[in-house]
């Protein structure tokens, strides 16, 4: 990748980026409260006593949330704090009702870690390494709803409370690819891992973009910090928009002021958030009503073992102990969904030939890469929704396998597969799809095709070897597709000569 | 380190309490003789002493990941919740309307 | 209130506790001549709210639970006195602020559950210094709490019960209850017991759990209960205390049992003196009841000790920048959004309806407090103001740690004089502040104290002597407290005026 500049009337600038990613904790509960953590509730269902503030009502911390923290901080190969500490972070905000957030300021729980990016699709193997400053536990806020009444806000507490992980990455980035490439690995892992359902439209996910310009080579410029951003696409936007916001106000001899703000996706744009100008004093202090947080030793190792294999180990495996190209590796390990279907699909295809998974692996890759994945977007599904189970498609597998059919007839199996939900044997059967294998009935085909083309069959016994393909397909037309290609090549090699 | 008004109105700001001037006024010794107090402080020894964390020891008792078992810590009360409500609206919270 | 030896009210926890189970009254006896003390004490300005129905409804449940010869509880057929600082469920809490007024909670404190579980009734909400923020019970929104104690010089001063539970010390020396809860921060138990004549025991640091009381100094902030004597509170205090799982600091250790191990026998232990406690000008009266105290101790058999702790004279000064810290962040919750006081003037926003609301609900201690809270937390102050006091803090709970090694307990006044008159200190916030001078380390150190009366003044008014104990030696102070009490021998009460 070529290195992003920002070209402005005075020469070319170097955009940096730092992003401080939220993430939703996976976890039934509240990170102090039993309240329910779902989606989408009624509003103020979902909300305690202690979310709500009542006078005398304390936190206690869920252990899932800080067993899913430190797992994630394994798979970003951090630090693990075995001591740490929360701290509130003191501001008055209509949806804060404690008037604090309890957050990690001090002590975070998992430190410095490292994520490595691709920086391009096509080869896996072009990356560059993100360097991860901390990840701290801390609440979620509620929500202000501004449109109901012509007078007043109105305040849903179902998401005061609950676990977020904010992972804040070193301003290692230097162009809105880098930083998407970023999002994209870490909700990857997230995911992997199963500490967040990187769902960016559910507010799951969402990046605060710290992004400054500065003369290639010289210090960090001043930046600015716009909050809240909840799609990749819009996290690229917003580099892309205050990088050249900032270039332009210091070209004409403005300055950058260090602030917050807000991505507006309806023009693409950001604006300041006067709003939160005056709450940079936030007094942060421990928590009194926590004491500080200890791991055992046992603890994290119940982490580590329950971590799964990660996508980049995953994808090496694919390519050096399965066989699998660089490409089909990248595209099988980039969702946890899409390797655990794989995998799926792997074992059954193996169990139903007799085989180890690496003998089948390259043939269960290509078909779900070329043959599912297209025929699954024709019908406007995906592999979460798809009507074929791992299972159906290595019966499917093994029918080609084993000579039954013919990898053409494989494909039109497939669709009826899709459309019908029925077995792969069962529709073979069915339409009469079985591949010839018989050699007296290809002979005779064969010999039928050599005597209407004599002149053909001089050629190519004259030296001219291209041929052999046309008599394949020839044969193969007369058997209406199903005769084995295999025996078809053999019979056509011994008969002509 | 002492305190002037402006300082005061400052802090008091901060802490979301409004103050009339007068009370600023007032305030001003009030604060820097107990500040001035407390000051001493400043003269004791610290060096490798580190700050109270647990005053008695002990360390933080996790919860398991349970929805709703205790009706005292749980949801699903949103009567409860907002019973004492200054302005309870459709099972919300009303505030000022707030501009972002 | 009769004077005569059979009026219930004279008693005890234990002798009521004991009467009923015995049959000698029914609850509904003692609830009923309580519940008329408490109504005719009006001009003591104990309680913010009474509830005569909740003390009879209590205590018909005992009485029929007698009669069906179930077992009765640990309070069984005691009334007692709550602090305005525990939520009661539906019963208003306000802290003393009118920041709460009418707030309803729908929840029980912890503490309160557990009394009403061992077979207690609430005689009504007990008034306090606001937020629990005073010495003097000075600063409720609800007027100030008279003591019943007066001078012997025949003026009628009004005097403080001390704060900031002061409606439970007031109430109990003044026989409006045998018993009350009370919390304590820096002092606010101990010192009010003090000033009135009656027991209080601060127990150990996350003993009794802080989920339900209205918060003001998370890190110091311990309920504990305010009676006559010693043996009540120890049985009131194994109702109160035990672990809860809803507050992460509460400890996870069996309660005791107090009352069955109380002894008077000092033989064997050692008390400690601690010297830096003598202060320059201390009054004669507080030096001399500690004296007496020291050879109390001694006649019970223990040996004194010598003891020094030497960082003494920073715990107040460490005290008020930890709690205001704290409290200028627990009070934020206090915003006119979810319950209690709305102040929204004409055309408000959000934040100036906090500021209105906050100026309004808040009382000037309160609001002093928070300010300070909020200056030592505030950017380029933290360092130097709270993590200072925090280092200080640990020096505190080192000395006592090795004090410890040389002593079982420690034996000191509980605080610099006796009860003074209302608005004496009032105008000095200072002033007032060094009334906890003597507590206050206990305080800071999570450890466990008591204050019991040791006699009279020279102005005819109670003093009380402190033991401190090691961490989780409750038993240690009760048992030191028990001795001091039988050889002070006091039996001095207020004479009825109200
Ligand atoms: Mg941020
Ligand atoms: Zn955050």
């Amino acid at each position: 990748m070529s290195e992003y500049r920002i070209q402005g009337a005075t020469g070319e600038w170097e955009v940096v980026i730092g992003l401080e990613v939220h993430a939703q904790v996976t976890s039934k509960a509240k990170l102090f409260s039993g309240a329910a953590t779902a989606f989408g509730a009624e509003p103020n269902s979902q909300v305690s006593l202690i979310d709500a503030a009542m006078p005398g009502m304390l936190p206690v911390p869920n252990r899932e949330c800080i067993r899913q923290a430190v797992r994630t901080g394994m798979a970003i190969d951090a630090e693990i704090n075995k001591w740490s500490r929360f701290d509130r972070k003191n501001y008055f905000y209509a949806d804060l009702p404690q008037g604090y957030q309890i957050s990690q300021l001090y002590h975070p729980l998992v430190g410095e870690g490292r994520l490595e990016i691709q920086l391009d699709d096509k080869d896996p193997e072009n990356t560059k390494t993100i360097g991860i400053e901390r990840i701290h536990v801390e609440q979620d806020a509620g929500k202000l709803m501004h449109d109901q009444h012509p007078t007043m806000s109105y305040v849903d507490l179902n998401r005061s409370g609950v676990a977020l992980m904010e992972i804040v990455s070193r301003p290692d980035m230097r162009s809105p690819a880098e930083a998407g490439a970023y999002v994209r690995k870490l909700r990857t892992i997230l995911r992997y891992v199963g500490s967040c359902d990187g769902n960016m439209e559910e507010g799951s996910m969402r990046a605060d973009v710290n992004v400054s310009v500065r003369r290639p080579g010289e210090p960090f410029g001043t930046r600015t910090e716009t909050k809240n951003v909840n799609s990749v696409r819009f996290v690229m936007a917003t580099i892309e928009h205050e990088a050249n916001r900032q270039v332009d106000l210091i070209e004409s001899g403005g300055k950058v002021v260090q602030e917050t703000r807000l991505f507006d996706p309806d023009t693409g744009t950001t604006r300041s958030m006067r709003s939160k100008e005056d709450a940079h004093d936030y007094r942060y202090f421990p928590d009194p009503d926590l004491l500080p947080l200890v791991l055992e030793d046992a603890f994290l190792d119940e982490c580590r073992a329950s971590l799964p294999e990660l996508p980049d180990a995953k994808r090496h495996r694919y390519e050096n102990g399965l066989g699998l190209s660089a490409y089909n590796a990248g595209i099988l390990t980039a969702e946890v969904e899409t390797a655990r279907w794989f995998e799926e699909l792997l074992v059954q295809t193996a169990k139903a030939q007799g085989k180890d998974d690496a003998d089948v692996a390259k043939q269960a890759a290509n078909w779900l890469t070329s043959e599912l994945f297209g025929a699954l977007n024709k019908v406007g599904k995906g592999l979460d929704d798809s009507p074929v189970s791992p299972a159906a498609g290595a019966e499917l597998l093994a029918l080609i396998g084993d000579g039954t059919i013919s990898g053409s007839i494989a494909k039109q199996v497939l669709e009826k597969m899709l459309e019908t939900g029925d077995g792969a044997a069962a529709i073979v059967e069915r339409e009469g799809l079985k591949q010839e294998s018989d050699t007296g009935a290809i002979e005779a085909a064969i010999d039928a095709v050599m005597a209407a083309n004599a002149d053909k069959v001089e050629e190519y016994r004259g030296g001219k070897d291209k041929l052999f393909g046309f008599f394949v397909g020839q044969t193969m037309k007369a058997m209406q597709g199903k005769a084995n290609p295999q025996v078809v090549n053999e019979l056509l090699k011994t008969k002509l000569g | 380190m002492s305190v002037d008004k402006a300082t005061v109105a400052r802090i008091a700001s901060l802490a979301r309490i409004k103050v009339s001037d007068e009370e600023l006024e007032a305030m001003v010794p009030e604060l820097n003789q107990i500040l001035g107090w407390v000051e001493q402080l400043g003269e004791v020894d610290v060096t490798g002493i580190e700050p109270m964390t647990a005053v008695i020891p002990n360390t933080l008792r996790l919860r398991d990941d349970v929805v709703d078992a205790d009706p005292l810590t749980g949801g699903g009360r949103r009567d409860a919740v907002l019973a004492n409500a200054p302005a309870a609206e459709h099972g919300f919270f009303g505030v000022p309307k707030v501009i972002e | 209130m009769s004077d005569n030896a059979n009026d219930v009210t004279e008693l005890g926890v234990a002798a009521i506790r004991d009467g009923v189970a015995k049959g000698d009254f029914s609850a509904r006896e003692v609830a009923e001549a309580f519940n008329a003390n408490v109504a005719a004490a009006g001009e003591l300005n104990a309680f913010i709210v009474a509830t005569p129905d909740m003390a009879l409804e209590a205590a018909g449940r005992v009485d029929a639970d007698r009669a069906a010869g179930k077992a009765l509880g640990k309070m069984a057929g005691v009334p007692i006195g709550m602090k305005d600082l525990f939520a009661t469920n539906g019963v208003q809490t306000t802290a003393a602020s009118h920041i709460l007024e009418g707030f309803s909670p729908q929840y029980e404190s912890t503490v309160s559950q557990k009394l009403w579980d061992a077979g207690a009734g609430m005689l009504g909400k007990l008034n306090l210094d606001q937020f629990a923020m005073g010495s003097s019970n000075e600063t409720s929104y609800f007027g100030n709490v008279i003591s019943p104690w007066r001078r012997n010089d025949g003026g009628n001063a009004p005097l403080a019960p001390g704060g900031s539970s002061g409606g439970s010390s007031s109430a109990v020396a003044a026989r409006l209850c045998p018993a009350a809860t009370g919390t304590d921060t820096g002092g606010s138990i101990r010192q009010p017991a003090a000033f009135t004549g009656i027991t209080g025991i601060k127990p150990t640091y996350g003993r009794c759990s802080r989920w339900g009381i209205v918060a003001f100094a998370s890190s110091l902030d311990q309920a504990g209960p305010m009676a006559r004597d010693v043996r009540d509170c120890a049985i009131m205090l194994e109702a109160m205390a035990g672990f809860d799982p809803k507050d992460a600091t509460s400890l996870d250790m069996p309660v005791p049992e107090w009352e069955a191990g109380l002894t008077a026998d000092m033989k064997g232990k050692k008390v400690g003196i601690p010297r830096e406690y003598r202060m320059d000008g201390m009054d004669a009266d507080v030096a001399k009841s500690w004296e007496d105290g020291i050879a109390w101790l001694r006649d019970a058999g223990a040996e004194i000790v010598d003891i020094s702790l030497p960082h003494t004279k920073y715990a107040l000064p460490a005290y008020y920048i930890i709690a205001p810290a704290e409290a200028s962040s627990n009070l934020a919750r206090y915003d006119g959004v979810r319950y209690g006081l709305r102040d929204l003037p004409e055309g408000a926003g959000l934040q100036d309806m906090y500021a209105a609301t906050r100026a309004a609900g808040f009382g000037a201690e309160v609001k002093r407090r928070i300010l300070i809270g909020t200056y030592v937390l505030s950017a380029g102050f933290y360092d130097a103001y709270y993590t200072q006091a925090q280092k200080v803090r640990t020096l505190i709970s080192h000395d006592f740690k090795n004090a410890f090694t040389e002593c079982d307990v420690i034996l000191a006044p509980t605080t610099p004089s006796a009860s003074f008159a209302l608005g004496e200190k009032s105008g000095d916030p200072l002033e007032m502040y060094l009334n906890d001078v003597f507590s206050v380390p206990a305080s800071l150190a999570g450890l466990p104290a008591m204050s019991v009366p040791a006699g009279l003044n020279r102005e005819g008014l109670p003093l009380g002597l402190q033991i401190i104990g090691n961490a989780f030696d409750e038993q240690g102070v009760l048992n030191a407290g028990l001795a001091l009490e039988q050889r002070a021998g006091f039996t001095a009460k207020p004479e009825k005026w109200w």
